[in-house]
């Protein structure tokens, strides 16, 4: 029996029960749906994640404080207060793997202008801060090593400080704005960075001189943390070990004893956020794939019920010649049919729904051929694998019984 | 000297059923030679169903000989039994077995399908001859549910002739149909026997098997009759018939 024959055979039984069909391919679809919808939106986001991360650079390190135990009490990182700026000095002069490095303290204060207030967090750096953390200048101009060496009282804002204090549009450089009690000029606004990856604004921020932060508002000496800029994205691991030597032997911590601080970077965050999407994308396309089995499930079903339903009709093709290898294929032919075009039908909605999922999100939209490529081949073996036992059903029947079967 | 077509030697079909032993048909001998038309009578449980399948080579033998066109079919695999059927035999069933939803010139290709060495072209063409032989050129691309038992059981017939078979084997070919229809059916074998056509129709009606030329007469797995009849018109038989009235 010519391969042509088959298809057209299978196709017109096919046919003969279109909603049936439909039905049975319903499984299909949406199970394939689901697992490339669900791979592409992974994709998407660990893309988008990647994106963000190097726009905040890849070569920053932060070093944070540790939480630390003090005779048995365990008194949480906030307290303590080991960073200092000499570790930042330190740093400056004893790596020749870092290019920037600031200080950076934060305080949450009421920000006030005439009528309008916000509250928001002012951060405490030095001017090489905005370099590190990829800011620019919108307007104005950014504050001064000699502003950082005086305290001075200026300050830079971020967008979503601008609209909230300047609801009117006036100019708010040179204006006097009150951060908690102390009055500061506002030398320049930031351009807008837009979200973090982790869905904070990153336009609602003061920058001021660290000194000023530190002696006029918080009243504090140390700092509650140090960015830094690597020379290179592939000099961070050699800088961060290099950090981590200068601050134990700052803070003289003893070899073997626990660290105070903790460096991180970017590039961590990065696989760390990396690896936390492709677990979730991995499990929930394991759901999928479950539903993809019960769609084969409901196949294999589909195609007993069609066997016995046609046991006649196979009885008078082996009447007339049918053997059992064309009465195998026959059945196998149909079964794969549906499967294909239950994954190809799959496909497209799982494409379309990751292409709305990821413009809805503003992510950028990556669809893999190899997942559609996969994802085609493994219909393709569902068609075999659940057609097969019904199949072989069919071309096991003893032709006599079949042609009397009622 | 006419060719033998189907020869049966000491044929016997034992069925287990449990431990105990059936014995369908009890070594039996017959032959039939090329362009006759020979009934095969009995009673239900007589044995000529069993014969019928082993006869279609849907079925093979416990012991003894069959040939078919000098063909030994003892020996042939499921596979090679197959392939007798698509080219030595054309079935005639007594419930037709025509496949739904599928046209009438389908139908009567289905054989043809089976048959590799046919083109798409061929077997149009072959088709089309077999369904002007029994009269339904006309309704060649209706579909089973738009035509009558007689005219469905000739589709069957177109059917079993497409693939030019050295036999024409009908099971109760006309059981399922009214007297009248019955006898225009039965004109069309006494036609196609005229054109060469061998022929073995297994009845129990004495009614339909007086149209064949031959009986063979089977009890519980014995041939109890094997005789030629004198064969009646089944044309005759039909203009005979009262005419149908009109409701």
């Amino acid at each position: 029996m010519k391969f042509i024959n088959l298809i057209k055979i299978a196709w017109k039984a096919l046919l003969r029960n279109k909603t049936r069909a439909l039905l049975t391919m319903l499984g299909i679809i949406i199970g394939i749906g689901s697992v490339i919808a669900l791979v592409s939106i992974g994709q998407s986001s660990s893309l988008n994640i990647n994106k963000e991360i190097s726009a905040m650079g890849t070569n920053n390190i932060t070093v944070m404080r540790r939480s630390q135990r003090q005779g048995g009490v365990n008194i949480g990182s906030g307290n303590v207060q080991s960073l200092k700026e000499k570790d930042v000095e330190a740093i400056k002069y004893g790596t020749p793997y870092i290019s920037l490095v600031s200080p950076v303290v934060n305080a949450s204060v009421q920000i006030v202008y005439g009528a309008q207030n916000w509250q928001g967090s002012i951060r405490g750096v030095n001017e090489e801060y905005l370099e590190i953390n990829k800011f620019e200048i919108g307007l104005g101009t950014n504050f001064t090593e000699e502003d950082v060496q005086n305290s001075a009282k200026v300050c830079l804002i971020g967008t979503t400080v601008q609209e909230n204090i300047f609801p009117n549009g006036e100019n708010p450089l040179g204006q006097v704005i009150r951060l908690g009690k102390i009055p500061m000029k506002i030398v320049g606004v930031l351009e807008s960075k837009g979200q973090n990856q982790m869905g904070m604004d990153q336009d609602d921020v003061v920058l001021a001189p660290y000194t000023t932060v530190q002696k006029r508002i918080l009243a504090i000496t140390y700092l509650h943390s140090i960015s830094a800029s690597a020379i290179s994205e592939e000099a961070t691991d050699q800088a961060v070990e290099d950090i981590e030597n200068i601050i134990r032997k700052t803070h003289k911590i003893q070899p073997g004893a626990v660290d105070d601080f903790e460096v991180r970077t970017q590039k961590q965050m990065l696989e760390m956020m990396d690896s936390v999407m492709s677990v979730l994308t991995i499990l929930l396309s394991a759901v999928a794939a479950i539903s993809l089995l019960v769609g084969g499930i409901g196949i294999m079903n589909i195609m007993y019920v069609t066997v016995t339903e046609r046991t006649r009709e196979i009885g008078l093709r082996m009447a007339v010649g049918a053997k059992n290898s064309d009465i195998l294929k026959q059945f196998l032919v149909e079964s794969i049919i549906l499967s294909i075009f239950g994954g190809v039908i799959g496909i497209i909605f799982g494409v379309l729904l990751a292409y709305a999922a990821t413009y809805f999100l503003a992510w950028p939209f990556v669809v893999s051929v190899a997942t559609m490529g996969v994802s085609f081949l493994v219909c393709a073996a569902i068609g075999v694998f659940f057609g097969w036992y019904p199949a072989r059903k069919a071309a096991n029947l003893d032709p006599i019984n079949a042609l009397r079967y009622e | 000297m006419t060719k033998t077509i189907i020869k049966v030697e000491k044929l016997s079909r034992v069925f287990t059923v449990g431990s105990e032993k059936v014995y369908a048909l009890k070594g039996i001998s017959f032959d039939i030679t090329e362009g006759e038309f020979v009934s095969i009578m009995g009673t239900s449980g007589s044995g000529k169903s069993t014969l019928l399948n082993i006869l279609g080579c849907l079925d093979k033998p416990t012991s003894g000989e069959y040939h078919i066109d000098d063909i030994s079919i003892k020996d042939l695999s499921r596979d090679e039994l197959s392939t007798i059927r698509n080219r030595k035999i054309g079935f005639v069933f007594q419930s037709y077995n025509l496949l739904p939803r599928t046209s009438a010139i389908e139908n009567v290709e289905l054989p043809l399908l089976y048959n590799g060495e046919i083109s798409s072209n061929e077997r149009r063409e072959r088709a089309m001859y077999a369904l002007e032989q029994v009269g339904l050129s006309e309704r060649m691309h209706h579909t089973p549910n738009q035509l009558s038992g007689g005219q469905q059981q000739r589709v069957a017939i177109a059917r079993a002739l497409v693939n030019d078979p050295v036999l024409l084997l009908a099971d109760e070919a006309t059981g399922n149909l009214d007297t009248r229809t019955s006898y225009e059916i039965m004109t069309l074998f006494q036609e196609l026997n005229q054109k060469g056509k061998t022929i073995a129709f297994v009845t129990h009606e004495t009614d339909i098997a007086k149209f064949t030329g031959r009986t063979i007469m089977l009890r519980d797995g014995n041939i109890i009759k094997d005789e030629l009849i004198q064969t009646q018109s089944a044309k005759n038989a039909l203009a005979e018939l009262p005419k149908q009235e009109d409701y």
